[in-house]
């Protein structure tokens, strides 16, 4: 297999909580392939979204980050900030849940794009103008000429995503992280957007990191997927095995959680509990609490990440069968 | 049998300016734009739609919260009397509301417990020193732990808290509850725990809901039907499962086939619509979903559909609903 594209080992990111370091992140092995689409799902507070923003330094300054991220064998953790500017935008872009608070009011969409040819591509003038264009009509907007003269208030929260997009892609990054993009749009144009990313990837070769609380989201547009649930990689897998024999016992109980879209409706299997506070996080396994198959030992030491198949690992203390849901066994009943 | 709730060609108009300063141009937003339906007692009325549909505003004029420009509710047979009235405040007792954000709906400064008596108080329905041993009850049957009297809302999870707004909805013991996107705001995990909780309580205490959310499983869990909202009109209705199953109208089967899948099964159809929602302010002519609808013919242009009943039942607001061809070609 050729080198992956970005490397990380060992992250950890830190929050000074008063006296207390709360770990939000604990991440020993994640890989990136050039050219490869990954999600990684996990609920709100699973750590899913600080672990990019300390890839890219863009943590404030009570968060301390450890380990290591590593794009085409340059460090990114504790890298100089002259060096993370050239690799912000340029070689990992992101885009954001909310479009509209991320482009700024008072300049117009052709000036906000300019800006960004001009830093990453060197391009001003007629030529950053035709690359504006061009950017804007590879993300699907029509009558690009128009829209350059827009401020983001103009145009529509599906719009606005669009042209974050094109501005990630100003660049020509190497990898885009997209972090929750469709989660603040109507169905139906989250359903365009995922067709656009699709298409963009298609095009370009690029590598991207789609990050979603929503399964069937991830499920639809990636290779490979990974679950985070508190910090930790608790499941990774090549998306279809991943929803057809998910093996940890929180994939398994994200996947029973969400209601069927066909067939009899019945009862959904709710995970009690909640996901714990980051400053309290369980010793050993951190799902141990909310576990209906938890041992003694799960509360004890955390667990491995266990090889399970081709491209497939769990971190789970029990082997789970696959296409035996922990969830359907009597333990599990409310 | 009448039903708990009848809406008749409800219609809401907002005056909007469409610029700013004086000389700005008025226009009229029509937010709900006759919208009938009923819901029976103890039954779940589902209403999904994109933002700015107006299922929202539907459900507050459900309650009353917000006045018709034109149209009637009845509840039980008995018009809504006008906003602010004792009979009106008589009423609202036996419907209540849930918003979608549980830490907007309480006050931070209250103990919950307190929070969950308050309708009691208003309503004065129940002698004082009965009000701890009601809420003590109805939090049970909510599943909230009798410690948890004493907490303040920024104690508890997303899920508590939710269930909190709940308990405080059902201290009257209401017969109808608008759930404005009650899930919505929770985690995927918790939403299971309180969608599986609205069922059981409905099993239970016989309340019917009408139940508004954009995510279209949660719904299909919950709803005995459906009815899909656009621009400020029903465009289809229908028994829950049989509508996702065989969506008629183009919107609603573009609404269903944006539903990413999860895992196996048989590939969907795929029906991916162009464009944005229009403005609500200057909503098209004719069908008001024509400019995105890949099927519309010139008639749908010009003439509003209307909606009709099919042979199953379905209502349908389409002109070439009856076009089999329409049902393969997408």
């Amino acid at each position: 297999m050729a080198a992956p594209l970005v490397v990380l080992r060992n992250l950890t990111v830190d929050f000074a909580n008063g006296e207390r370091l709360s770990r939000a992140v604990d991440i020993a092995e994640f890989d990136i392939g050039v050219g490869e689409a990954v999600g990684v799902v996990g609920e709100s507070g699973s750590g899913k979204s600080v672990t990019w923003l300390a890839a890219l330094g863009l943590l404030p300054t009570k968060a301390s980050v450890g380990g290591s991220v590593r794009i085409d064998g340059q460090e990114l953790v504790g890298a100089p900030a002259s060096t993370l500017e050239r690799i912000r935008g340029k070689r990992i872009a992101m885009i954001f849940q909310d479009p509209s608070s991320c482009l700024n009011p008072v300049h117009r969409i052709g000036w906000q794009l300019g800006e960004a040819l001009g830093l990453h591509r060197g391009l001003v003038g007629a030529a950053a103008q035709a690359e504006a264009l061009r950017l804007l009509d590879q993300v699907g907007i029509a009558d690009a000429r128009r829209r350059l003269q827009d401020y983001p208030h103009q145009l529509s929260g599906g719009l606005n995503q669009r042209v974050m997009i094109a501005m990630a892609l100003a660049g020509q990054p190497d990898l885009l992280v997209a972090d929750e993009p469709t989660t603040a749009l109507d169905a139906t144009i989250q359903a365009q957007i995922l067709v656009l990313l699709r298409t963009i990837r298609r095009d370009t070769g690029m590598a991207l990191v789609l990050i979603s609380h929503d399964l069937g989201v991830v499920a639809e547009n990636v290779d490979r997927v990974a679950v985070m649930y508190a910090g930790r990689l608790v499941e990774e897998a090549m998306g279809a095995d991943l929803f057809g024999a998910a093996r940890h016992p929180y994939t398994q109980g994200l996947l029973a959680a969400l209601p069927a879209l066909t067939g009899p409706r019945q009862r959904l299997t709710a995970i009690p509990g909640t996901v714990p506070d980051p400053g309290s996080v369980p010793t050993g396994c951190r799902f141990a609490p909310r576990c209906p198959v938890a041992e003694p030992r799960c509360t004890r030491q955390p667990p491995p990440s266990r090889r399970i198949g081709l491209l497939h690992r769990a971190s789970c203390h029990l082997q789970v069968e696959a296409g035996r849901s922990v969830w359907a066994l009597p333990q599990a009943a409310e | 049998m009448t039903a708990l709730l009848k809406a008749i060609d409800l219609r809401r108009e907002y005056r909007v300016h469409t610029g700013r300063g004086p000389f700005a141009g008025k226009a009229i937003l029509r937010a709900v734009d006759g919208v009938s339906f009923e819901i029976e007692a103890g039954r779940t009325l589902g209403l999904v739609g994109e933002s700015g549909c107006g299922k929202s505003t539907t459900g507050k004029l459900a309650l009353g919260l917000i006045a018709p420009t034109s149209g009637s509710v009845h509840y039980r047979g008995v018009a809504m009397p006008a906003a602010g009235s004792t009979p009106w405040r008589e009423l609202r007792r036996k419907m209540q509301m849930v918003y979608q954000d549980p830490l907007g709906a309480l006050d931070r400064r209250l103990p919950v417990g307190v929070q969950i008596m308050e309708p009691l108080v208003i309503h004065g329905s129940l002698p004082p020193d009965e009000h701890r041993a009601r809420a003590r009850t109805v939090m049970e049957a909510v599943g909230l732990l009798p410690h948890q009297f004493d907490r303040y809302p920024h104690e508890l999870s997303g899920g508590q808290r939710q269930r909190v707004v709940l308990a405080r909805a059902l201290m009257t013991e209401p017969n109808l509850l608008v759930c404005d996107e009650p899930i919505s705001a929770l985690d995927v995990s918790i939403q299971a725990q309180v969608v599986n909780l609205l069922l059981d309580l409905q099993d239970r205490l016989g309340i019917a809901y009408l139940f508004i959310s954009h995510d279209l499983r949660v719904v299909r869990q919950v709803s005995h039907d459906v009815a899909v909202m656009y621009l400020g009109r029903i465009v289809e209705q229908g028994e829950a499962e049989s509508l996702f199953a065989q969506p008629a109208h183009p919107y609603t089967r573009a609404l269903v086939s944006a539903i990413p899948v999860t895992g196996g099964g048989p590939r969907r159809e795929r029906l991916l619509l162009q464009g944005d929602p229009p403005s609500p302010v200057d909503v098209p002519a004719g069908c008001a979903f024509h400019p995105r609808c890949p099927f519309a013919v010139t008639q749908c242009r010009s003439e509003r559909p209307s909606l009709e009943a099919l042979p199953d039942g379905r209502q349908v607001a389409c002109h070439r609903v009856n076009e089999p061809a329409l049902r393969v070609a997408a």
